[in-house]
């Protein structure tokens, strides 16, 4: 079924010129959750969740990782970047972009494509995907791909332990110019109701245990098989791998299903620390992969979106990582930037309560 | 609220750009077209690094009409590493770790969120220095 005519490589090698990543400052302990609405029975999912601060969105936080990934870029003038697109489903307006905010706060402005991308988890990588193809064809030399979310979750719900914020952004371009090359993709989408959000409702539902196996391990493991074997390459292959990560155990398992190791997965997982960031999820874990990374390392990522779908991207990193990891905040540095916050104050800082 | 005035200051709220005197390199924010030092008409657009220091700051706990979300918040004046001395408010931080004289960084925040219904402004703010060792590099 993957063969060359199924996997995504462009007519111009393409690869990653700078990457950074964001995670605001608070935390809500999965037990303050527990302690609300379980009476502290019962395991939690993660330790530790994201919360965005009062003044913080996507639009904030998706114009502090793109600065980070220009900062590692060292880019002469961002008037160079012809496209930035930010995957999201928690854009601050239902009708205006988030994109033309931070292509305006980054000096992209106003010779550039800007646009919003959705689809659940996966519309991070929907951004990356479309970006390689924009460069791989001649059409930019830069393109910007960001995955952000301040992700909502029902008081009381099964998802409010996890449902996150933070993310990452990529300023792709040039091959020669990247600090990783892009190897190809694969994507495997079908139409598989897991979770959903209607239009004017501020929670989303979902399938409670139908998440699991159908949608996530199905999309996951097809995605990542179907690219490595249009590659020719396996497990062994890679140093690092990056999967979505909802809680802290489906990556875990879906990695080992595929036959990689605990230590090629744990670099890359802060769902634990973090909660899940949604569209940022697997993009974020990539920075942090990246944080470590040494030239000559194979990483493979494969995201996953409800809806459902996955992208699958297979990179290999240059000599080039090594100046430009420092010239932004490390991934773990805005993890380890921790203020612990109780419900109550998640409760203001989330708009789910107001004067 | 006022849509014009807040679009027209877009550039300078959002990234911090200013103004440089191309007679005597004086580097004027917030933009005004004349040089403050020399009085030379000056209207080279300049982005300044975000750099600064805290040189004075209260906590505000009335605050105007607009910003009540954001209420307690702490408003600052910050010396930027260029000279201009700038009135913003502070984020990330809570007051009793403020010092006079502590290294702050721009981060572009949300000033005004607009209700359910109105535009959100977007804005600077300034917060501790994340990422100590690219800012202990010498830089101009
Ligand atoms: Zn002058």
């Amino acid at each position: 079924m993957s063969d060359t005519t199924t996997i995504l490589r462009p007519e111009h090698p393409v690869g990653i010129v700078g990457y950074g990543a964001y995670v605001p400052r608070y935390r809500l302990p999965a037990r303050e959750v527990s302690r609300v609405w379980t009476g502290g029975y019962g395991g939690t999912p993660i330790k530790e969740k994201s919360v965005p601060g009062p003044d913080e969105d996507v639009v904030t936080m998706s114009i502090e990782a793109a600065r980070n990934a220009l900062a590692r870029a060292a880019l002469p003038d961002p008037a160079l970047i012809r496209a930035v697109w930010v995957g999201s489903e928690s854009h601050p307006y239902a009708v205006k972009p988030t994109s033309t905010i931070v292509a305006e706060a980054i000096g992209a402005t106003p010779h550039t494509q800007a646009a919003d991308w959705e689809f659940a988890c996966k519309a991070g990588t929907e951004a990356l995907q479309a970006a390689i193809g924009f460069i791989g064809s001649g059409m930019a030399r830069y393109a910007l791909a960001i995955g952000m979310d301040t992700a909502q979750a029902r008081p009381g719900d099964a998802l409010e332990y996890t449902a996150g914020a933070g993310g990452a952004a990529y300023l792709l371009g040039p091959a020669e110019e990247s600090l990783a090359v892009f190897e190809g993709s694969f994507s495997y989408v079908t139409d598989t109701p897991d979770f959903w959000r209607r239009a004017y409702q501020h929670y989303p539902s979902h399938g409670g245990r139908f998440t699991g196996q159908p949608a996530y391990f199905k999309h996951i493991t097809a995605a990542a098989r179907g690219l490595m074997d249009a590659l020719g390459t396996s497990p062994a292959d890679y140093t690092y791998v990056v999967l979505h990560q909802p809680n802290a155990k489906f990556p875990k398992s879906a990695a080992k299903k595929l036959g990689f190791t605990p230590e090629q997965v744990k670099d890359g997982l802060l769902v634990n620390e973090i909660g899940n960031v949604y569209a940022g999820s697997s993009l974020i874990g990539l920075a942090a992969v990246l944080d470590e990374a040494r030239p000559g390392d194979r990483l493979l990522l494969v995201s996953y979106g409800s809806g459902a779908g996955s992208d699958a991207f297979s990179l290999r990193v240059t000599e080039a990582i090594v100046e430009r990891q420092g010239r932004a905040p490390l991934t773990r540095e805005y993890v380890a930037r921790r203020v612990e916050i109780d419900y109550a104050t998640y409760v203001r800082f989330t708009g789910k309560l107001r004067k | 609220m006022n849509i014009p005035r807040n679009w027209r200051l877009q550039q300078q709220r959002y990234r911090l750009e200013g103004e440089v005197c191309e007679k005597c390199g004086a580097r004027i924010f917030p933009a005004r077209d004349i040089c403050p030092e020399c009085e030379a008409p000056a209207k080279t657009p300049l982005v300044f690094s975000g750099k600064g220091e805290v040189y004075s700051y209260t906590t505000v706990h009335t605050p105007p009409q607009g910003f009540e979300e954001f209420a307690p918040y702490i408003l600052a004046l910050i010396q930027l590493e260029e000279g201009p001395l700038i009135t913003a408010q502070l984020t990330d931080v809570d007051a009793d770790h403020v010092d006079i004289g502590m290294p702050v960084e721009m981060v572009t925040r949300k000033v005004q969120g607009g209700g359910a219904e109105g535009p959100i402004v977007y804005g600077y703010k300034f917060r501790p220095v994340l990422h100590a060792t690219v800012h202990a590099a010498p830089h101009e």
